[in-house]
């Protein structure tokens, strides 16, 4: 049996790979993917919690957070479609005139 | 493993929220089949009729406590009190887009159900007890608030806001699921009662709980941004400014409120940890307090100065939130509903003075006013006012209570820098206000006031009034509302 701190270890650096996408990438589905690591790290960490203390709330919380990171994606591609219709680009920076 | 035990489960204590969800559902259909393209006000009424019918049933609960899906959401007075402060909100940001949304050509009968979705998720976070059900509420309510800051398709700028505050949003969201994940891996449980009974097992020894901290740290961070405070508040102007005006007025009182609400219940659910948290929280509401009202300083566009100001505020209210515990409970309750009525009635003000085609949100487009519409003139003195903290306005006595309230829980440094900011944030207010009554009109600009706006202006400016003046009653009610809570 893998012991509980490897899963941990493996989704702390998943975690920070998700968190280091979304603030250097400059594609915005590249950035949506970061996010989807993220979220994916914490499940991966909820599961290996959940199985160490044979408790199921972990993992129910997993099937949610799957659920709500698919209704983010879809709503973040209907506005990404909605600019590249008129931008033409997914760049986050040539995107942006709101300054301030 | 133990095997799925479905747990007994008591409707009656959801029914403000299950009316809410359910109305908004089936309000999706009539307005695809059933109500007639142009005529979507018919969809907004509606909305409006449900909010109304969902706050009357919240009316009989107001003697009944108690829990249900095993302890995950709970209903005491102070999440009533928090439901119907949303309700109120919510339809009042309905009221102001009724004649709104025709106007600048956005007119899709979506928007209306889309606001009780959200304040369906505002509802849920109220009466969350578990750091489950507050995730999908706070998830329900952020869904629907990115898809309404990019409602006004095909304005690019509206477009970008959606995608910012998405972005960010989903970022933020990360951040908490991992700190749920952690605390879940240090105490075995995601709900409040068995934290705090983990908590309050020993004495709290942090270099055991390095697990626990950094997962509580992580869900702060999370709340940060939900909250928008600094230095997670660079998207608040950005996407204030994007959006349509109405979400902006819902964004500002309605995100922060629910969160702030469940921020709080976090926080008491952590009291063994105190040691831990309030020097965090106590360094983020400075820094909120002082950076928020120096960003509006220097703002000439109106609805970022008020995206500015909403931060300053949030910085004010997390005052009561540290002091949960010793009357500052109550002095948040107060805060919110004055901070409520007073935000969405300077919005409304904003959206009188809206046209199509341009963005009349320049401090200039306000000279002159009281010439042209005294009476609007005299709302929004009023609402900047109640924001800046003037007597005899409901502002004021918010800022009293939780100054009050921060002050006798040994925040005085807090409580200072607090009235030294609200003294630097009356300059900007007051100048909206120098401006509008003693100089030329620059630019003409007609403010167009229609009968929804007007009856909106009109009860916020006449409840920041009474709470202004007569605060007795409304206190009451608000302290009888915190009996559950053990506060």
């Amino acid at each position: 049996m893998v012991p509980t701190s490897y899963y941990i270890i493996l989704s702390a650096a998943l975690f920070a790979i998700g968190v280091l996408g979304v603030l250097i990438r400059r594609n915005a589905l590249v950035v949506f993917m970061s996010v989807e690591l993220m979220l994916n790290a914490a499940n991966l960490v909820l599961v290996a919690f959940a199985r160490e203390r044979l408790s199921i709330d972990g993992q129910v919380l997993v099937f949610f957070v799957i659920t709500v990171a698919a209704a983010e994606v879809a709503v973040g591609l209907a506005l990404l479609v909605a600019i590249f219709r008129t931008k033409h680009t997914t760049d986050v920076d040539e995107v942006s005139t709101l300054r301030g | 493993m133990e095997s799925l035990q479905i747990p007994p489960v008591d409707l009656r204590l959801l029914t403000p929220l299950l009316i809410v969800v359910g109305w908004a559902s089936a309000l999706l259909l009539i307005d695809v089949f059933f109500v007639p393209n142009g005529r979507k006000k018919i969809t907004g009424y509606l909305a409006m009729a449900g909010l109304a019918v969902a706050g009357l049933a919240g009316i009989p609960l107001w003697n009944v406590s108690g829990s249900t899906f095993s302890g995950m959401l709970v209903l005491d007075r102070y999440s009533l009190a928090l439901t119907w402060i949303f309700l109120i909100a919510g339809a009042l940001s309905i009221a102001v887009a009724l004649d709104y949304l025709p106007r600048h050509e956005i007119e899709q009968g979506e928007y209306y159900p889309l606001i009780m979705f959200a304040v369906g998720g505002m509802i849920l976070m109220a009466q969350s007890a578990d750091l489950i059900t507050l995730f999908l509420g706070i998830e329900l309510l952020s869904i629907t608030l990115y898809i309404l800051t990019g409602f006004a398709y095909p304005r690019v700028a509206s477009e970008e806001a959606g995608i910012k505050y998405l972005v960010l949003g989903a970022f933020a969201a990360g951040f908490f699921v991992y700190g749920i994940a952690l605390i879940f891996g240090a105490t075995g449980t995601t709900s409040l009662a068995g934290i705090a009974d983990y908590l309050s097992r020993q004495p709290f020894a942090p270099q055991d709980e390095t697990l626990f901290l950094v997962g509580a740290s992580l869900v702060l961070i999370g709340f940060g941004f939900k909250i928008a405070l600094v230095p997670f508040h660079m998207w608040t102007p950005d996407v204030y400014e994007g959006s349509p005006t109405p979400v902006a007025a819902f964004m500002s009182v309605g995100t922060k409120g629910a969160a702030l609400a469940a921020l709080l219940r976090v926080t008491l659910a952590m009291e063994a940890a105190r040691d831990f948290w309030l020097p965090l929280l106590a360094v983020l509401a400075a820094a909120t307090m002082i950076i928020g009202n120096l960003g509006a300083l220097g703002q000439s566009n109106l609805k970022r100065m008020l995206a500015y100001s909403s931060i300053g505020h949030a910085g004010y209210i997390l005052l009561g939130i540290m002091v949960a515990a010793e009357r500052g409970a109550e002095a948040f309750l107060f805060y919110m509903l004055a901070y409520t009525l007073t935000n969405l009635g300077a919005f409304g003000v904003l959206i009188a003075l809206e046209q199509r085609g341009e963005a009349a949100w320049s401090i200039d487009d306000f000279a002159g006013l009281y010439q042209r519409r005294p009476m609007l003139a005299v709302a929004m003195a009023l609402f900047m006012f109640s924001l800046a903290g003037v007597p005899p306005t409901a502002g004021f006595m918010g800022k009293f209570f939780v100054f009050t309230a921060a002050y006798a829980g040994g925040l005085g440094w807090l409580v200072l820098i607090g009235v030294i900011t609200s003294a630097i944030a009356a300059y900007y207010y007051l100048r909206v206000v120098v401006k509008m009554f003693m100089q030329e009109p620059v630019r003409d600009v007609r403010p167009e006031l229609t009968r929804g706006l007007n009856t909106e202006i009109l009860i916020a400016g006449v409840a920041t009034l009474i709470l202004g003046l007569l605060p007795t009653p409304i206190v009451l009610l608000v302290e009888q509302s915190l009996v559950a809570l053990g506060g």
